[in-house]
């Protein structure tokens, strides 16, 4: 049984789970992600291992809830357990002794960062990290980033909290003065954010790695529905990520294919909501057309 | 009933099994063909000659006693029908409905020269169901060895390999990646063709009656590596399959709309994806399906998006659309099983044959719109024998579509080779093992199935299974060799 142990509310939409599953624990590294699964009927979901705790046999998941899926997780108490935590899977962050490195973390991709960044100082970098969030109260681990960072830059895109502005915005201006000190960049959020995180880089040759939270069934590289557009042909996120050199991703192709089944997730998230606000109520979404484009 | 002269067995014709008639199972992923009655079942088994040199046996990749079951099934000893089959053969029920009979134990009846061949894969049908519904004879577990063996993977090799190694006594674990165990069988062949029921069952009977541990959710590669199942276990089996799935090299293959067949399958049977939304995980087909190949992944794919577009066409009264199958050769070399490209042929799948894709063309929002595809015609025969298409200049020509899916074979899944120091592989990417034994070159470690031979069939990785786990066994057994190793 994969049972959640702990559950803490980060922000509105933002939980973070502590979910015993001894078998990912064991091996699990920074960068690494499992799949899990809510209940019988549900979809298989792949999310970055945010932590994890050997001795205890736990790892600790971050969760926002977008989807049909991740909503309903987020209802789950601690006590309740999933249908299936499946890992870890795809490669771990490699970290190494580069110098000075940056870790670009925007909304919930602040929690997968966390694991890396603490990692990067650990093996003796100078880690500047640069977290941001659409507002302050979607704003979560400051001070755990803070503790494994030697600079710390946070913002909001509205203002109501640190800088205002976008991340892309101090890293800009970090590499347009110390361009030669900086030797790597990470990005973890949003595509789209970690699409303008590499144009920036790119200008200045930086090398710039990203982790792509793809569309995913198996996991395990046998479907090839996680696959990336790169410049050099497609790549499995499940099995050759889910980090990649950002400046050879073919963004719009990957922001494109990530919106295939947008209908049927809002959909989903539709009839969920009815269906919880009246259980008893019988649903017709059901006798909607869910297969037309 | 009196024993029928040859002639007079000679004389019945093979018997057609029920099946649900075609415009009613487009509408359903229930079981297309219904199985035997057991009258019918009675009369297909007098026509066995019972050769006294049977050739039907040479033609089965596990020697299944093929006159024996027949002859005990026509003398209405059922139970004795069932234990000649599981002498060779654990799953009848599977293997009776998804092997190749064509061109295995039918092609060598002496009957089928006339296409008339007894029907035994139907018969090995009705024996494996009989024996799902009235239990007669209960696996049991040997005597404990103390000896315990990992074995990766739990489609056909994997749980025949895992359950004859269980009835000699060994402790077995098998460690699955997915959530739910029986491989190809599970996730990839269509519950129209293969009631998932058949597959829980022969499992729950491995885990009930013989006490092997199934292990969900551990990727092994990731989870434990096989060296660390090696400090723990005494032997290990691999018997992971070959689901990585390829896509030709041609433009648009990453637009909307473009998938593999093992992704589209596993949408619609592992994740139930044609319950959507009940069940959670989305399946999308098109109004204009491409299925490209023609091998029984393609068939299962095409028959599996003609029945989405007749139940989205009952909901909402439009024209279910048009699935195609697209081969480059022709009917002659379709390598899919017989019934399967009968049925589809029923169910009103379009084959395009002699036509190879060269583009697949997008629209503006990165769907697909269209595949650009070339007339081919037979060469001259290539090494293999088989007349290979070339292009016929100047016959290039586009149809409509928006639904294109890869049906174009798939080589070994690929995490379990992860660390795995000491195992060596092909340039295909499969691991190098004795045929006769299964071994690899990796000591501890024996491989079978699918990941030694590359996307091959049922029988073929339950064979290799049954090889491993005897070899297996020997080497648990034999003091000298285990305690060297
Ligand atoms: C759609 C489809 C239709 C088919 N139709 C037919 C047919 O009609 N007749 C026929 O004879 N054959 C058919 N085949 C082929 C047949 O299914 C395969 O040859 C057969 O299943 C191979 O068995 P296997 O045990 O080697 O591997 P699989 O059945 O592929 O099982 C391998 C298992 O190992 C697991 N695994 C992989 N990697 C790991 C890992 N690292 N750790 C743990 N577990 C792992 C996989 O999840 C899987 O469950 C079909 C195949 C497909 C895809
Ligand atoms: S998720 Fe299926 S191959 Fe990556």
């Amino acid at each position: 049984m994969y049972t959640i142990l702990e559950k803490q509310r980060l922000s509105d939409a933002i939980v973070l789970m502590v979910v015993q599953a001894p078998h990912v624990a064991r091996n699990a590294r920074a960068g690494q992600f499992v799949i899990v699964i809510a209940d019988e009927q549900g979809e298989r979901i792949p999310l970055t291992i945010a932590d994890h705790d050997r001795q205890a046999g736990t790892i600790t998941l971050v969760i926002q809830e977008i989807g049909k899926s991740t909503k309903q997780m987020g209802q789950m108490a601690a006590g309740d357990a999933f249908h299936s935590v499946a890992g870890p899977l795809g490669h771990p962050t490699e970290i190494a002794a580069y110098g000075t490195v940056a870790c670009v973390a925007g909304g919930v991709g602040i929690a997968p960062m966390y694991p890396i960044a603490r990692a990067l100082k650990e093996a003796g970098n100078h880690v500047i990290s640069i977290i941001g969030a659409r507002n302050q109260s979607l704003l979560f681990w400051e001070d755990r980033m803070r503790s494994v960072s030697d600079e710390l830059i946070v913002c909001t895109d509205d203002g109501s909290y640190g800088r205002k502005g976008v991340v892309t915005v101090p890293l800009k201006e970090l590499l347009e003065t110390r361009a030669d000190e900086i030797k790597k960049v990470w990005a973890i959020g949003p595509t789209i954010m970690m699409k303008f995180v590499s144009l920036t880089t790119k200008p200045f040759g930086v090398e710039t790695i990203v982790s792509l939270n793809t569309i995913m069934i198996d996991g395990t590289g046998m479907c090839g529905g996680c696959r990336v557009p790169m410049i050099d042909g497609a790549r499995f996120v499940c099995v050759d990520g889910p980090e990649f050199d950002g400046h050879l991703v073919d963004w719009d192709g990957l922001l494109s294919r990530m919106q295939f089944y947008r209908n049927e997730e809002q959909l989903a998230v539709q009839r969920w909501e009815r269906l919880r606000e009246t259980p008893t109520h019988e649903c017709h979404l059901d006798k909607v057309v869910p297969l037309r484009r | 009933m009196p024993e029928l002269s040859n002639r007079e067995r000679m004389a019945i014709p093979r018997h057609e099994m029920p099946a649900q008639a075609p415009h009613e199972r487009i509408r359903n992923f229930d079981e297309v063909a219904l199985g035997y009655t057991w009258e019918l079942a009675r009369e297909e088994a007098e026509r066995c000659l019972q050769c006294a040199k049977p050739r039907c046996v040479d033609g089965c990749p596990v020697g299944v006693l093929i006159p024996q079951f027949i002859r005990a099934l026509r003398m209405g000893d059922m139970a004795g029908a069932v234990k000649t089959m599981q002498e060779k053969n654990n799953l009848p029920a599977i293997c009776g409905r998804v092997c190749p009979q064509e061109t295995q134990c039918e092609a060598n009846c002496v009957l089928a020269k006339k296409g008339q061949a007894v029907a035994i894969g139907r018969l090995e049908r009705f024996v494996g169901d009989f024996e799902l519904r009235e239990h007669t004879s209960r696996a049991q577990p040997g005597p404990p060895t103390g000896r315990k063996v990992a074995v990766i993977g739990s489609g056909p090799a994997g749980l025949t390999c895992a359950v004859d190694l269980a009835k000699l006594g060994h402790k077995v674990v098998i460690f699955e990646s997915l959530h739910l165990p029986g491989g190809v069988l599970i996730y990839g062949i269509p519950e129209f063709r293969l009631p998932k029921s058949i597959i829980r069952a022969e499992l729950e009977s491995a885990v009930t009656n013989l006490g092997i541990e199934i292990r969900t959710d551990h990727v092994i590669g990731n989870t434990y590596t096989i060296d660390e199942l090696l400090n723990e276990y005494d032997a290990v089996f691999m018997g992971t399959g070959a689901g990585l799935p390829s896509f030709m090299r041609i433009p648009g293959v990453n637009l909307n709309g473009v998938m593999s067949a093992n992704e589209f399958l596993t949408r619609v049977n592992l994740m139930k994806g044609y319950r959507f939304p009940e069940y959670d995980t989305p399946v999308k087909v098109g109004r204009r399906v491409a299925v490209i190949g023609a091998g029984n992944v393609a068939m299962d794919a095409a028959r599996s998006a003609l029945r989405l577009q007749h139940m989205r066409s009952a909901q909402d009264g439009e024209p279910p659309g048009e699935v195609h199958i697209v081969y480059r050769r022709s009917r002659h070399e379709v390598p899919a099983r017989e019934e399967e490209f009968h049925h589809a042929e029923e169910e009103g799948v379009i084959f395009d044959f002699l036509t190879n894709p060269i583009a697949i063309l997008g629209n503006e929002k990165g769907e697909v719109c269209g595949l650009r595809c070339i007339r081919m015609e037979l060469g001259e025969p290539d090494a293999s024998g088989r007349r290979s298409p070339v292009p016929i200049a100047g016959s290039e020509f586009e149809m409509a579509m928006d639904t294109v899916i890869f049906a174009l074979g798939t080589s070994p899944n690929p995490i379990v080779f992860n660390n795995a120091v000491g195992l060596e592989r092909t340039r295909h990417g499969t691991v190098v093992a004795d045929p006769e034994t299964g071994r690899t070159l990796k000591p501890g470690v024996w491989a079978g199935g699918d990941v030694v031979t590359g996307a091959a069939t049922v029988i073929s990785a339950m064979g290799a299974g049954k090889r491993a786990a005897a070899d297996i066994h020997r080497f648990l057994s034999d003091e000298k060799l285990f305690n060297v190793g």
